[in-house]
């Protein structure tokens, strides 16, 4: 046997002594393999593995998504953004934001049992809940809540300072994101509603605070009398794609297990975007008479946004009828939003709030019990259909609030937009001291010195 | 007859554009150059290389006139693109000997002279 066999053997478990690797001549090493420890299910603990890169993979595909969508001279900022999320929201989420959202604590916010990653370890080993390691769920809610605070950024694109948006997007995930999360799956305050995946906690909460961080800073400048398009849809397209595909693990995931409510989530997560998207292309000929490949793209996102809710608690007919229902709303609401004076720059209102408030409120409409264990109004439960709305109504408000105190607090140290001849020139040279697609024709290089402008 | 040329910043072109279109200048054309006029440097840094940009992104313009517009055309120009900074840019006057428009073949004054034009 050579080594590389004997790794293979020490790094994967083989279950009932191995009789598969028995019968393709391979040795057993009796005793060389470790026992899953108590309560651990490999199936669970595999499958939210893979959910949780799949969901980390929505953060990258969001700033392509948004890189796409603006212009040339700000994408690399839009697109840190993104980017920055996951890396000052990630540490933020580990040291003290999983806690406030998963900790024992009141109706209202977790408490502090796993703050600085305490609370993972049982008697010296890694501790079980839900059929896997705990500290994996630390990694998988994780991935939600920088998703959820990139999501933000694309309200303010073009004008916010990134410094600053460091600072707010690393408090609101702490502030906002987090209670909200508890509100909802930590047994908190909404605990009655039916949120599957994050409708209200992710896309509800991005929106409004999107909304309401636009307002905060205003326009960008010349908004109104020129127009901003975008510079590469490919990368829209790519990035529309790249979400579908996380959002499998974003869906799917939550049913934290490898078992048949995933398997629906999973089908639920195909059908509602590809019903939205197509709704979208014949609402984009109706309109204008061109199906737009922008149009597509964002048909995916508002489908993916509003199966979101509903994603393990619908049939697959459900599922179809969610997506074509929401897409007229967002397809409307889009069009006419540059009249409205408000520059959400990416309608990210547009996209997530209404697609998350459909979804939250069509999810008390299609819910079956046959399906998913509770029904909705269809099969009778009006009052589930009230349960969502009031949890739609206290997201929009605290997360109104929220986001409107921290944009305030964050303005006390550092200045929210860029200058306005920054804003002219563009915000990937101005505050990143690079271009996406730089003219290398006349650089001359500099020896040591300092980068500063 | 004189053919402008001006060189502007591009997040300027804009704010040009409007300036020359409220002026009553119409029938322009613009590309996008490379240049140099002794400004600062702007200084950036791909991966711990770091470089001066050496050429700056401007915009031209080539806009022919007659001469009753030349001034109102500078003064626009030179309103409109003006920041003060060091590469705001230049405006070139020069003479022109003769112009013939294409789809009739007018020449001089009358192929500078817009015409209205037909919606759509």
């Amino acid at each position: 046997m050579n080594m590389l066999t004997l790794r293979i053997f020490y790094r994967y478990r083989v279950p009932r002594g191995g009789e598969g690797l028995k019968r393709i001549g391979a040795v057993i090493l009796p005793g060389a393999l470790p026992a899953l420890a108590a309560g651990v299910e490999p199936g669970t603990t595999a499958w939210m593995l893979v959910s949780t890169a799949l969901v980390l993979l929505m953060t990258p595909a969001l700033a392509f998504f948004y890189g796409g969508l603006v212009g040339q001279k700000n994408v690399l900022n839009t697109m840190a953004m993104s980017f920055a999320a996951a890396a000052a929201g990630g540490v933020a989420w580990a040291l003290l934001g999983y806690s406030l959202a998963y900790g024992d604590g009141s109706a209202w916010v977790g408490g502090l049992d796993y703050a600085f990653l305490n609370g993972f370890l049982n008697q010296g080993k890694l501790a079980v809940s839900d059929g896997m390691p705990a500290l994996l769920d630390l990694a998988f809610q994780g991935t939600f809540a920088i998703i959820t605070a990139a999501l933000v950024s694309g309200s303010v694109v073009g004008r916010m300072r990134f410094s600053a948006w460091l600072l707010f997007s690393t408090l609101w995930i702490l502030f906002v994101y987090a209670p909200l999360a508890h509100w909802v799956w930590g047994d908190g305050l909404l605990s009655g509603a039916l949120d599957f995946a994050g409708g209200t906690v992710v896309h509800i909460n991005a929106a409004v605070a999107g909304v309401v961080a636009a307002l905060v800073l205003g326009p960008r400048r010349n908004f109104g009398r020129v127009a901003f398009l975008p510079h590469n849809i490919p990368f829209v397209l790519l990035g529309a794609g790249l979400l579908w595909f996380g959002w499998f693990g974003f869906n799917a995931g939550s049913a934290y297990g490898a078992n048949e409510t995933a398997a629906l989530a999973f089908v639920n997560t195909f059908l509602a975007p590809a019903a939205a998207a197509l709704v979208w292309i014949f609402l984009d000929y109706g309109s204008s008479g061109k199906a737009t490949a922008v149009g597509v793209a964002t048909g995916i996102v508002v489908g993916l946004v509003a199966i979101t809710p509903a994603a393990g608690y619908v049939g697959p007919l459900g599922a179809l009828w969610i997506g074509a229902l929401t897409a007229p709303l967002s397809h409307l609401f889009i069009r006419y939003r540059p009249r409205l004076g408000l520059d959400d720059a990416l309608d990210v209102f547009g996209a997530h709030g209404l697609g998350g408030i459909a979804g939250a409120l069509l999810t008390g409409v299609f819910a079956s019990a046959a399906w998913g264990g509770t029904p909705g109004l269809l099969e009778g439960h009006a009052a589930q259909l009230w349960t969502q709305l009031k949890a739609v109504l206290y997201a929009l408000l605290y997360s109104a609030l929220g986001t409107a105190l921290l944009l305030f607090f964050t303005r006390l140290f550092l200045p929210l937009r860029v200058g306005k001849n920054d804003e002219l020139v563009g915000l990937d040279a101005v505050l990143h001291g690079e271009e996406a697609y730089p003219v290398t024709e006349g650089a001359i290089l500099v020896a040591e010195e300092g980068g500063r402008r | 007859m004189k053919l402008i040329v001006a060189i502007v910043r591009p997040e300027k072109l804009n704010d040009v554009l409007e300036a020359l279109f409220k002026a009553e200048v119409r029938g322009l054309t613009i590309s996008r150059v490379l240049g140099h006029g002794g400004g600062t440097e702007r200084v950036e840094t791909y991966r711990g290389t770091t470089v001066k940009m050496g050429l700056y992104e401007k915009v031209k313009l080539e806009i022919g006139v007659s001469d009753a517009f030349v001034e109102p055309t500078i003064r626009a120009i030179l309103e409109s693109a003006r920041t003060g900074e060091v590469g705001d840019g230049k405006i070139f006057v020069l003479p022109v000997e003769k112009v013939v428009r294409i789809r009739t073949g007018e020449e001089d004054e009358a192929a500078v002279t817009p015409v209205p034009s037909e919606p759509g």
